[in-house]
């Protein structure tokens, strides 16, 4: 199995574009004339006046390990996963979406400020997820809830957050979603686009030798920041263990892909910086699982990085900000709704008498009631005392913070009555 | 963004040249006299070095002490383009200092990887003039990743060094302060020495300080600013001035080579109109030390502030408010400034651009007289 996935990987990363270089290579007297010596490229010379453009190679196509209908295509590709795991990432799966109905309605009744839904992205959140150790550190965007749901992180953690209360272990410092946890290894989440890429190549830097691995989620449009082309190429040339994971799912808030880049998606551009890439259904939770599993012993090998594209589709909003339906029809939305992730690992299920229609119902009631329990919850916390917001600027307070701090006190104190202090916890 | 890197590639590649004329300039005209330093912070073997000696000999110490430390950036690799990395490679091996590739947003961000996994992360940046693209990283990701994760995540151990102020010729790319850009990001700490002496104690207080430092190094200093040196390991305290000169009539504060500028203009107020002036290294640009400077300004009662920076926004302004505000009832005239105009900074004009000693005495004889 393992080598018919490497002639795979290799088929997709050097085979097709190497062909049909060599082809114009194979045309050049090369016997006949010493190689270039610029330092800049390896390469040979030619005499003919042509450029290397998108169509000198084929797009790199989409890897995946079931069909449309949940059946695996080809049995050597079959992760063979035990019954339980497979249960457990189709539950998770079925959590996230639960959870992200409920929240998004809060958002839209007041109750939290702002939403991000995780519609159509399920699989690879969780399929890369599974196929990675605790231990891994995860650097994400902001659509990645999934990989620390399976990491363990509660519906009450995400509630908590998401209210921004005195058990949000951020403090409620930052904006609902942007999540993070120290004990899963989840670095937290920062609203600008692609800061984390460079910052997940460092890390990764910094791990070298430990047998672990840094992952690095992003979304199409931000692999359009400088940022991103800062971390490939760091990562590629210092060498880093660090997998580079884009959530192609079409949209960057209201920018179609064909506004976004004119190449081959982003997996193309791996090759041009020297980092291996694939490209995968990112609906199929095994195909992700199966290129996540085969890019971290690759990392871990090599010490060098790897790009995963997986091919998908926001069937949500952007966010609770936006009306999609002003920039695409929803008869598009609706039919990528019947290629989800979720229907398609739920009919594969079926087929293996590992689930049914019981069952499922079942777990949404539960899983309902739970995501509820938790949300109510988190709405009857306090939030933390309000001085917490002068907190962890520097790792010690200085002089002239302390003194902003005082004398919000005594403003405070004398004005109470225009302040929201009965929703915050006494100091 | 294509000019920058131009002058940039250029700037390593003709490094050695480049630093001759530099040296030769600041002997034959520069616009202040390096006053050493003479204050030793520790006892101990001293040895004459200059400041990018005295930096690369903090830099060693700390390789050698802190096995997580690492030291990357552009062309670090063969010693940097001002020698301040050199020798380090052979010593400490490629996999602890490393050659970037040629991307500030990048360097940063690669910075800040490596310290949230709590190595020792030393970037450098080759011009504080390049610094611009890693804004991003700087004030949005490094200053605000403990407060952001209330403390979950930091980048504490990240230091980035960048050379700055005028150089004699810089022009426009190689002679920016931009200091006041960072002082107003909460998070980061600033500091910008102004001996040799001080370059060592203070990198070394920077990177082992458990917050995100930025270090300006004023790189006419380089070679000019030369003293005894202590070799063992000492620190010097950050968010602290130092009075350099004690006086009564007048507090002149400065930073970098600003602060040599002061103590000549010090010596000739003196002698010209019997001024006493108290000169003040201000050394942390943030959090920066009030206490220090308000029991000046309420002493001399009168405050002159000089930076290379241009006036608008400039650091200066921020401790003339906070010098109006907490000694208004002890000044007996207004806080002035002598600074860089609101230009960009000129190559052919920057004998008029700076605000070198005459334009600081001529400030003193109009405050005394006020």
């Amino acid at each position: 199995m393992a080598t018919y996935r490497y002639r795979c990987f290799k088929l997709v990363f050097s085979g097709s574009i190497r062909r049909k270089f060599s082809n114009q290579v194979s045309q050049l007297p090369s016997e006949t004339t010493a190689p270039p010596l610029f330092p800049g490229a390896k390469t040979t010379w030619t005499e003919q006046l042509t450029f290397t453009g998108k169509d000198s190679y084929d797009p790199i196509p989409v890897y995946r390990v079931m069909d449309e209908q949940g059946r695996i295509i080809e049995e050597s590709e079959n992760p063979n996963l035990p019954d339980d795991i497979i249960v457990r990432m189709y539950e998770k799966m079925l959590y996230v979406s639960v959870m992200d109905k409920i929240l998004y309605e809060s958002q839209r009744q007041g109750r939290i400020s702002f939403y991000m839904t995780n519609s159509g992205e399920e699989a690879t959140q969780i399929g890369s997820a599974a196929a990675l150790n605790i231990s891994d550190v995860i650097y994400g965007q902001y659509r990645e809830v999934g990989v620390l749901v399976w990491r363990g992180f509660s519906l009450q953690n995400i509630s908590d957050q998401c209210y921004g209360n005195s058990d949000d272990v951020g403090l409620g410092k930052q904006m609902p979603v942007h999540y993070g946890s120290k004990q899963l290894n989840f670095v937290t989440i920062s609203s600008p686009l692609t800061t984390q890429m460079p910052q997940a190549a460092g890390a990764a830097y910094a791990l070298k030798g430990t047998n672990r691995v840094v992952m690095c989620y992003f979304g199409d449009g931000a692999a359009s920041e400088g940022d991103a082309h800062a971390g490939f190429n760091f990562a590629a040339t210092l060498d880093c263990p660090v997998i580079f994971f884009c959530r192609n799912n079409g949209f960057a808030i209201s920018t179609p892909t064909d506004e976004q880049y004119r190449g081959d998606g982003i997996a193309a551009r791996g090759p041009s910086y020297g980092i291996n890439s694939i490209r995968v259904d990112g609906n199929d939770v095994f195909a992700v699982y199966n290129a996540t599993k085969f890019a971290k012993s690759y990392c871990l090998k090599e010490n060098k990085p790897v790009i995963i594209e997986a091919m998908t589709y926001r069937v949500g909003h952007h966010s609770t900000s936006d009306d999609s339906t002003a920039y695409r029809s929803a008869e598009e939305i609706k039919s990528w709704s019947s290629e989800s992730p979720i229907y398609k690992l739920q009919t594969h299920m079926k087929e293996r008498n590992l689930w049914n229609e019981e069952k499922e119902q079942q777990t949404l009631e539960q899983a309902k009631k739970d995501v509820l329990k938790a949300f109510y919850a988190a709405e009857a916390k306090l939030k933390p005392k309000w001085t917490e917001m002068f907190g962890g600027v520097y790792a010690t307070m200085p002089k002239h913070l302390q003194k902003q701090m005082n004398e919000m006190k005594l403003h405070v104190e004398k004005y109470k009555e225009h302040y929201p202090l009965n929703k915050f916890a006494k100091e | 963004m294509a000019l920058n890197k131009t002058a940039n590639e250029i700037c390593s590649l003709c490094s050695k040249k480049f630093l001759g004329i530099l040296n030769g300039i600041s002997k034959r005209n520069s616009h202040f006299i390096y006053k050493p330093d003479t204050n030793l912070p520790i006892q101990g073997k001293t040895e004459k070095l200059n400041m990018f000696q005295a930096i690369n000999n903090a830099l060693d110490i700390t390789l050698k002490t802190d096995k997580t430390a690492m030291i990357f950036g552009e062309d670090v690799g063969f010693g940097g383009v001002f020698r301040c990395t050199v020798g380090l490679r052979d010593k400490y091996g490629k996999e602890r200092i490393f050659n970037t590739p040629l991307s500030e947003q990048g360097i940063a961000g690669f910075a800040i990887g490596v310290a949230n996994m709590g190595s020792t992360a030393i970037a450098e940046m080759q011009f504080a003039d390049y610094i611009f693209p890693a804004f991003d990283q700087i004030v949005n990701e490094a200053a605000k990743m403990r407060y952001r994760s209330a403390g979950q995540y930091d980048c504490g151990k990240l230091t980035i060094r960048a050379p700055t102020m005028a150089v004699g010729h810089g022009a426009l790319y190689h002679s920016q302060s931009p200091e006041s850009y960072f002082a107003h990001t909460p998070g980061l700490k600033v500091v910008i020495p102004s001996t040799a002496v001080k370059a060592k104690g203070l990198l070394l207080s920077c990177i082992r300080d458990p917050n995100p430092c930025i270090f300006f190094e004023p790189k006419i200093l380089y070679r000019s600013a030369s003293e005894q040196v202590p070799l063992d390991d000492y620190e010097l305290p950050l968010g602290k001035a130092d009075v350099l000169t004690e006086g009564t009539d007048i507090t002149l504060i400065g930073w970098g080579t600003q602060v040599h500028v002061l103590l000549e203009v010090a010596k000739l107020a003196q002698e010209k109109f019997k001024v006493s002036c108290e000169v003040i290294d201000l050394v942390s640009i943030l959090p920066w030390d009030s206490e220090t400077i308000f029991k000046s300004a309420k002493k001399t009662k009168r405050v002159i502030i000089a930076h290379e920076a241009p006036l608008t926004c400039g650091f200066g302004a921020e401790l003339a408010t906070s010098i109006q505000e907490e000694c208004f009832l002890n000044l007996e005239a207004p806080v002035t400034r002598v600074t860089g105009f609101d230009t960009p900074f000129p190559h052919i004009f920057e004998p008029f651009y700076l605000p070198n000693k005459w334009r600081c005495l001529d400030a003193i004889e109009k405050i005394m007289n006020y």
